[in-house]
Order: C-alpha cells, then structure tokens, then sequence
C-alpha cells in the first residue's frame, strides 16, 4: 500500500519531524515500501492468536519505597542545553 | 426548554510515597527546581522504571475502599505526545488494564438525599513537571521536581447531574483517600487536580451532547463556578441554534470563565502501546486481603456509627466524618466531656466556625480536642453556663491555659450559691418595682425581663436555672 | 601477542610476562595506526585506560582472580560511560558525556578490565553495515572497501583487527551475530534479560540484549560472566542464576541433537555460505552431533514483525531526544515546535527518521490493530515454532547471514538492507540466546554459522562453539592489514 504524501506530513508531525515538501514524495516512497514488507504478515490468520509483548513470561518486580537518589542538580544541568536559575529554558509554551 | 446537565470528573490524586513511582527520587513539595530530577526523571538514555510498591498498595487501597474490582494483572502502557515537561516523550500510564476497576461511592446531597456515583477505573500513572511561565528572556523555564510523582487517576461515569454533585463527589473523594492517608488531598499545592466533562441535553433526550473538558480547577468552590459558568455557555450557544465545539477548556479563576485552549486544539493521537520497560503487574487473592485487613474505618462506616454510638442526626454525623480530621477530633472531645450532642454542636458550630474564619486546618487549631473536651465538661457540671463557655471559648484562642485556669482567672465560674443569687435577686426586685407589679398583675411576659436583668447584675456567671426558680418564688 | 584470546593474555598477566600498563599501550598504540583507516572507535580513552591498568596491575600483582583483570576492552557507544561521550552514533548525542555508567560499563570496571574506548555503530543501532553512523562508516578489516555489519560494527571489526581484546556489543534483530560473522570473530547475544540494561541507551526495549563480542567461544563465556545476573535496575532483567559459563565448555557433543532449519537453507542463500555450513554441520557430525531437519514455518514472517516492533518502540524510545535536557538542540529556535522539529530533524540521520515515521504510523490511531498488535501475534506464532524445534532438538544452526560482507553502499535500499537479517530477527522477536562463529570462508571474506538454543541455555551454546573452535581453526584466522607491521 502506498503512503500519501499526506499522511507523512500527519506522522512526521506527531513524530516531530520536519519533512519539507521537497522530501515528502521520496519519504512516503521508501516507507510504503517498508509497509510493503511489512504487509506480507497480512496474509497470516491470527484471529484467535494472543499477541505476545514481551518474550519473558515474568511479572513486575517491586521496589521498596525508599529514597536512594540525591541531588545532582548541578552536575545534571552541566549538559543541558539551557538552563537558569536550575530550571531548563524552552522557547515559550503557550497554553 | 429543559436542560440535563451531565459531568463526569476525572480526579488526578498524588500519591503520598516518599520516593516516585518509578524511580527513588524524593517526592517532597517544595523543593528547590530540578533538585528532586533524578536521571530516571529527566529520561537520561538508558536510564529504566522500576515500580515502587508502596503506590500499587495505595491504588489497592483506594480500590478496597470504593468497593472496586482490583485488576490481578495491570499492565503499563506508554502514552506518546511531546511536552517540554514531559521528559521521556510519552507518559507511563495504564490504558486497557488499569489497576482500579469499576468501583462506586454515595454522595449525601444538600437535602440528605444520597446518591450513589459510578466510577469508571483509577488508574496509575506518572506526573509530569512543571513549566513555568514567568519571563526568561521570552523562555518558559520547565521544573521537573514533580515529573514521576505516582498519580492516582480515577474517572467518575457521567453520572453527575449539576455542579453541586460534582462538588459533593469531589468532596467524598477527598474525604476517602484522606482516610485512607494515600494523599494529602491538597488542591492548593495540586496534589489533588479535577478535570470535568460537562455536556448538556435537552430533558429525555437519550444521546449525550458533544462535551467539553475544563481543566485546572484547583479548589472545590472554583469546580462549582467553572462547571456552572460552562453550562450556562453551552445552554447559550445551543439555545442560539449553535453547536458546541468538543475542545478542551481552561477555567480561569480570576474572570470566572473557561476558555479555550488552543495549544492542545491540535488532534492529539496517544499511540498508547504496552511499556515494554516494565512487566505486568500481578496481584493475588492473599495481597488484597491482606491491604484490605489493613483499611482504616472510612467515612460512611463512621457514620453510621456516630448514629447508632452516639445518637447523632444523619446530618450531624455526616457533616462530622466528612474530614477525616474532624471526625478524629470529635472523638477526643466525646472521650473527655462524654457527651456527643453537644460535642457534635461545639465542634461543628464553634470550633469549625473559628477554623474556616481563619482558614486554619485541624491541625492549626489553637484549641486542642483535650482542651475543648474540659471546657464542655465544665458546662455539664454547672461550672459555667453555655453561655459563659462561647466567653471561655474566645479566650482559650489566645490563652494556651488550661480551661480552669482560664475560667478562674477571668472570674468567670457561674455563681451557685443560693445565698448570693438571693442578694442578686433582692436587688433586683428592690430596683424594678413597676415591673414587679406587672407581673404581679399576671403579665407573664416580664418576667424574662427581671432574669435578665438578674443575668446582668451577675455578669453572666448566675445559674440561670437557679436564678429562674429563686426569682419565680420570691415574686409569689 | 594483541591477538591472543583473554584466557592466554589473562594468563600471561598473572604470570608476570607483561603487564596491563604494556598490553594496554600496545593496543592504544595499534588503535593509532589502524583506527583512522578502520574507523572503528569514535572515542579512544587513552589516559583513563593506563589509569585503570595501572589499577589492574596493582590488582593483578595483589593476587586479583579475576580473568578479565587488566584485559582491554571496548565498550559499543551505546553503553553510557561516566565522564566520557557516549554519542551512540548520532549527532543528536554526539556532546553528550553520560554522568551515569552502565550496568555492564560498572561490571567490567569491577572486574579489573581496563577500557580503550568506544566503538562505532550504526546511529541508535538502526543498521546492518554501520554505514548509518554519524561519525562514518567503519571499514571491515578483512576489506576496506566492504562494510563490517551492523550495528555493532565498531566492536566487531576492533576486535578482528586487534585493537581490543574483547569488546560489547548489544543485538535488537542480529547486531552482534551479523558483524561477528562479517569480521570473523565470535558473538553472543544473550537470553532477552540475562545482561542488564541499564545504560544501554534503548532502540527497542523487548528486544535489545548486550551481550560479548571476542576471539573465541571461551572468551565469550568470560565475558558472559562478567556481564550477566540480576539488575534491580532492569525490570526486565530476570532473577536466575548464574552458571559459571566456562565450566561445560569442555563437555562433549556426544548425542547432540541439531536443528537444520529448512527455511535457513532456502533460496537467497549465497552458495559458498552454504558450503561453509554444511562442511561445519559435517564437523558437528563427527563431533557426535546427529543433524535433524526441522521447519521454523514462520521464520519469513519475523521480518515483517521485527519492522513493525522494533520501530514502534523505536519511536517512543527516541521521543526523548528532544533539545531539552542534553543532548543537540538547534541554533535560534523560532518557537516551541520549530525545536523540536529541527532538533530532531537535524540530530538524527534518515535512517533513525525513518524508523521513527514508520513506528509512528503504526501505532497511529485506526492502525494499532492491523500493524502493532498483529505483530505481537504474529511474534507469538515465531516462539512457538522454536518451543516446538526445541521439543525435537537441542540447538538450531545455520548460517548467520545470507551472505559474507558486501561492498559500502551497496544496499542504498532500506528493505534490501532489512532483508540482511532474516536469519537472525526471529530470536530477538522470541528472546531466544544465539551465537554467531567463524566457520568458513567466502572468496577470503569470513562465513558466520549461527547457533540457538533455548531460553537460558548460553551454556549449551557455548559449549557446542567451543567444541566446533577446538576442532577447527576458523575463529583464530586473522585478516592481513595495510599498516600492520610483524608480530
């Protein structure tokens, strides 16, 4: 199945991704063919298969509640991008 | 035209672990920005969740307690949209296997009606940071001290018909997780934060009207007024042949209005799948029992016996066990003085009125239970009148003395001596003798006219019952 | 001496005959010479890595037991590494210096291992040639001019050129088996949940496992044992014991009962690959091993599923990756939006793009049914073809890749490059322990044979390889490099 060119400028914005005009066509040609790899599963009756997530049977393990982290704050922002006054800086966001 | 209100309230309650729900990081309010942002927290690569046992036995918690069924296996899923206070990109949230099933609570209504609300699930997820808005240089500045805090989200079924409900379920709720000690309840500081879906329709209409969502609501009175004030917005528009527009809403407090929310107008798609970094969550028969051996007596449990122990109204107990804090309270009181009608009266009346003028919690109160129980255990044993008590009362909020020495040193015991209420009495008769006369000519109405003055002549303290009998037989 | 197995230069340490500081500068010296060429490691740590031989020599001469005290290492760039970068390929990460090491970064430190650096990959371990990395292809050391596999090229080719003695990896749908088997070395991933991973910057979560990539059988088993165990960390990593894995390597094969996949051996198979594993299947024989045909019916289908998974994860895994709190973030961002979309359209490369979109869509709402869940079922399907093999066969073999090593940029076509991995996906989507090991030749280019085994049977596995490397001398030939000078 093909992807509309459309559609890539729908999934690319929710991925936010910029696809520009120009690369759209060859973007939404390199992944229908992917889907079209993708689509050979179709031909498979899973009806009344249950899906398999995660190749452990296993359960959730359960932490104490209990602090073990301290502070970094300093060391942790050294690597940030923007910050002051120890918040990180965003363009602003406009509810 | 009629209209049918329907709101359903999803209520996000903050847990109160020490560390978050997957990762152990501490959780206090308060702190320093991005001092409680472990690499966890800030979604370092590599870094993974693993889940704090203390909040899965809160959320059972809450499931015992609203009678719900309790998911044996709950399983985390991703929810994906971008938020510069959203560090990992997605939320870790429960969407088909939320740990909190169906479950339900009553609501006593203003007229002692009750009803009974549906809740749909409540389940966990993560909190996410704060952005906040102040100028930097044009720049939102994003505390993530908040982000990973476990949250508690419960979703009522739209069973809710007008404002006033929705506040007295949100106030059960409160009361509930309160008694259960899960969450400080605090909408203040948002460890407590309601969104309602409100939709109208006209009387018997059978489909549901296109809803808005409001959010930010971050007290009880402001539920009421933004509910209300979307109502009367939606009435408007469909009595102007208009259609409401299913969008998301914000209730500004300050203009008493909700608005919309444009940022978040852009279609979202969650793309929720299973979180593959965490297991499913497996609960058997023997950990419910046990959580459930381990519920305190919750609000309607207490109620019912307030009523039945202590001869209370249905009323009276309601409004006693709908804080936590104050049921406990009033049982101290009872405890010392023994009498619950009139503990009931002075912790409901008197005490709560000092606390809302003050907007003081229990805790802050100037006048311990012990306290208020010794004060109405001097008016059961005739030390002051009822009267004289409110007079104690007052002085007990600056004085930390005990109410003995209070009473004593403001001279305010209530004068029994017969001898000397007959001196009072004397004087009185002796200083109103056209009154005197009158009653003597049968004007009954006088009469409390002469105690009155008897009252004043003592200052208050005279036992009113004494003065009434002593009065009534010297004018014979 | 550099291309001695761990267990001979562990040897040589602890008898005095050289000295982690000498080893370590040998390879640092030899990473020199070579690396520009091969491109294998992207960050050399060379004062740290003579800091911790000199650690390692103070341990050894202490009377240190430990078998990979004062070996050089290299670590896969995926792993975070304290105070050094970790870019994971990707200019989206290439100033990030990880305040946090890995699991497996912290057990090998433990251990006495000494680390030369971090190795190349493909970007966020998309890739089956390196050929995705942001900081350029790596050359295979048999050939320059052909690619060493992906995604952990790096390690793999470092490791065949000597400029390691061992090196991480970590495999999602073959990026440790398919490297190992194009530079000729050996390569374990491990059980889903044997090795933690914590620090093992994620691309999809229910696949991904680390595991060693090295000289020989022996040296895997080595590795293994350092790196595997319980991680309370890892929700996922599994509470299991574990078995010293060098202890049954020396077991004989008698009975052994393998599996020869029929879909393994179909068309598309180059014809000197098969040679190369049906002359190893012979020297299983004589090994005792009886060879049983078996069917894995929906092997093809692992593909399909594999590109469905990996990429949904993928793309939840990378959403991160956003400019905020480390990392790259564009220049003058106009608002909001504007940085996040070139944040992420300029710090990962078009094959990472790629993947994110078709994840994205995949989950995307009215498509979650038909891609994401058919996947899951599809994948259950796959784990039961191997829960019924193994009812009829200890361990399955076959070839690792279709094919030895190809030409850089040959495969410009994304589906032509995913089709590399049709061997090896269907036991990531199954969380299934497979090796690869030199077992052949193909025109003077290594051939890998890939094993698997059932859950948590490593020490099968590696006892099979280990007896196929004591009776053949694949795993220890060596390319002859330009450069290299006589030792």
């Amino acid at each position: 199945m093909a992807l509309e060119k459309s559609e890539v400028t729908k999934i690319a914005q929710l991925a936010r991704l910029h696809v520009d005009d120009g690369e759209a066509e060859e973007v939404a040609r390199r992944i229908s063919d992917i889907l079209e790899l993708i689509n050979k599963m179709q031909a498979v009756d899973t009806a009344n298969i249950e899906p398999l997530s995660h190749p452990l049977d296993a359960v959730q393990r359960l932490r104490p509640d209990q602090v073990t982290e301290t502070d970094r704050r300093d060391e942790l922002q050294k690597i940030a991008p923007a910050v002051e006054a120890g918040l990180y800086l965003v363009p602003k966001v406009i509810e | 035209m009629n209209w049918e209100t329907v709101i359903g309230l999803e209520v996000h309650v903050q847990l109160s672990t020490r560390s978050k729900l997957f990762s152990g990081t501490a959780t206090q309010f308060g702190a320093e920005p991005n001092t409680q942002a472990s690499i966890y927290d800030l979604a370092l690569p590599g870094t993974l969740p693993v889940m704090n046992r203390e909040a899965l036995r809160m959320a059972v918690r809450f499931g015992l307690a609203i009678d719900a069924e309790i998911g044996r296996k709950s399983v985390f899923d991703r929810k994906n949209y971008f938020y510069p206070d959203l560090p990992k990109g997605y939320q870790v949230s429960q969407l088909h296997h939320p740990t909190v099933g169906r479950g339900s609570l009553t609501i006593t209504l203003e007229d002692g009606s009750e009803r009974v609300i549906g809740v749909t699930r409540a389940h966990m997820e993560e909190d996410a940071g704060k952005s906040l808005h102040e100028d930097f240089h044009g720049m939102t500045g994003i505390d993530l001290n908040r982000a990973g805090t476990p949250l508690l989200e419960i979703v009522s079924e739209p069973e809710l018909r007008n404002a006033k409900e929705a506040v007295a379920y949100l106030k059960k709720l409160h009361s509930i997780i309160r008694y259960l000690d899960i969450s400080d309840g605090n909408m203040a500081q948002g460890s407590m934060r309601c969104d309602a879906n409100v939709s109208i329709r006209r009387q018997g209409d059978p489909e549901l009207g296109t809803r808005t969502e409001i959010k930010n609501i971050n007290s009880f009175r402001f539920v009421e007024k933004a509910i209300n004030y979307e109502v009367m917005r939606q009435r408007e528009i469909l009595e102007d042949g208009g259609r409401i527009i299913q969008e998301t809403r914000l209730y500004d407090s300050d203009r008493d209005e909700t608005r919309s929310m444009r940022s978040k107008e852009v279609a979202n798609d969650y793309r929720y799948f299973p979180e593959p970094d965490l297991l499913p969550v497996v609960i058997d028969d023997a950990y419910i029992e046990a959580v459930r051996a381990e519920l305190p007596e919750l609000p309607d449990q207490k109620r019912e016996r307030f009523v039945a122990d202590f001869g209370l109204s249905p009323y009276d107990a309601g409004v006693l066990v709908s804080s936590r804090e104050m049921a406990e309270y009033f049982e101290q009181v009872v405890a010392i003085c023994g009498d619950a009608k009139l503990s009931a009266n002075w912790v409901t009346v008197e005490l709560l009125g000092l606390l809302n003028r003050n907007n003081w919690e229990f805790v802050d109160s100037p006048i311990s239970a012990r306290r208020l129980g010794d004060l109405i255990a001097r008016i059961k044993d005739n030390t002051i009148s009822g009267k004289i008590a409110k007079t104690v009362f007052e002085a007990m909020i600056e004085d930390q003395a005990e109410v003995d020495a209070i009473i004593e040193k403001q001279g305010l015991k209530q004068v029994t001596d017969s001898g000397e209420i007959e001196q009072l009495i004397d004087a009185v008769i002796a200083g109103n003798p056209d009154q005197v006369q009158q009653f003597r000519d049968g004007k009954e109405a006088v009469f409390g006219y002469l105690v009155g003055q008897a009252m004043r002549l003592s200052r208050g303290k005279a036992n009113p019952a004494q003065v009434n009998q002593i009065l009534r037989d010297k004018l014979k | 001496m550099l291309a001695k197995t761990i267990a001979e230069l562990s040897r040589a340490l602890r008898g005095g005959e050289l000295s982690s500081v000498e080893l370590t500068r040998a390879y640092l010296d030899r990473i020199e010479r070579l690396n520009p060429d091969l491109n294998a490691y992207i960050t050399v740590c060379g004062e740290q890595a003579l800091a911790q031989a000199e650690d390692a020599d103070r341990r050894l001469a202490a009377g240190d037991t430990s078998p990979v005290c004062g070996i050089p290492l290299a670590h896969k760039d995926i792993f975070c590494t304290e105070g050094v970068t970790t870019s994971c390929g990707s200019r989206m990460l290439a100033n990030f210096v990880s305040p946090y090491d890995a699991t497996v970064v912290e057990k090998f430190n433990a251990a006495g291992a000494v680390t030369l650096g971090k190795t190349n990959m493909d970007e966020f371990a998309m890739g089956s040639s390196n050929e995705t990395s942001y900081f350029g292809p790596v050359k295979n050391p048999w050939d320059t001019g052909r690619v060493p596999g992906g995604s952990s090229g790096g390690s793999a080719a470092a490791v065949a050129a000597d400029l390691c003695a061992m090196a991480t990896g970590t495999d999602t749908g073959g990026s440790i088996r398919q490297p190992a088997a194009f530079c000729g070395v050996t390569g374990l991933k491990p059980s889903y949940g044997r090795v933690s991973r914590w620090g093992m910057i994620a691309f999809a979560s229910s696949l991904d496992q680390a595991g060693p990539i090295c000289k020989s059988a022996q040296d895997a088993a080595i590795m293994l044992n350092v790196m595997a165990g319980l991680d309370e960390r890892d929700s996922t990593s599994v509470d299991l014991t574990v078995p010293d894995y060098t202890a049954s390597l020396d077991q004989s094969l008698e009975g052994l009962r393998i599996g020869i996949p029929r879909q393994h051996f179909a068309e598309g198979l180059n014809a000197d690959v098969e040679q190369a594993i049906r002359a190893a299947l012979q020297e299983f024989e004589k090994l005792g091993a009886t060879l049983v045909d078996i069917d894995l019916p929906n092997n093809e289908l692992s593909i399909s599923a594999y590109y469905v998974v990996a990429p949904a994860e993928a793309s939840a895994n990378l959403s991160r990756f956003d400019g905020v709190r480390y990392g790259y973030r564009c220049d003058n961002p106009l608002d909001l939006e504007d940085m996040y979309k070139r944040t992420r359209s300029e710090g990962f490369g078009d094959e990472v793009k790629r993947r994110i979109l078709v994840g994205t869509y995949a989950l995307s709402a009215g498509f979650y049914d038909a891609y994401y869940r058919k996947a899951q079922q599809i994948r259950r399907l796959i784990k039961q073809d191997f829960l019924d093999a193994f009812k009829q066969v200890d361990v399955i073999v076959g070839p690792t890749s279709p094919h030895a090593a190809f030409q850089l940029g040959a495969k410009s076509d994304p589906v032509a490059m995913y089709l590399e991995d049709i061997y090896t996906i269907a036991v990531n989507l199954a969380g299934l322990p497979a090796i690869s090991i030199p077992s052949g030749q193909s025109n003077g280019l290594p051939v890998g044979m890939h094993i698997v085994a059932g859950d948590f049977e490593e020490a099968r596995l590696l006892n099979v390889a280990h007896q196929f490397q004591r009776a053949t001398d694949w795993h220890s030939r060596k390319p002859s490099l330009s450069g290299e000078d006589a030792k």
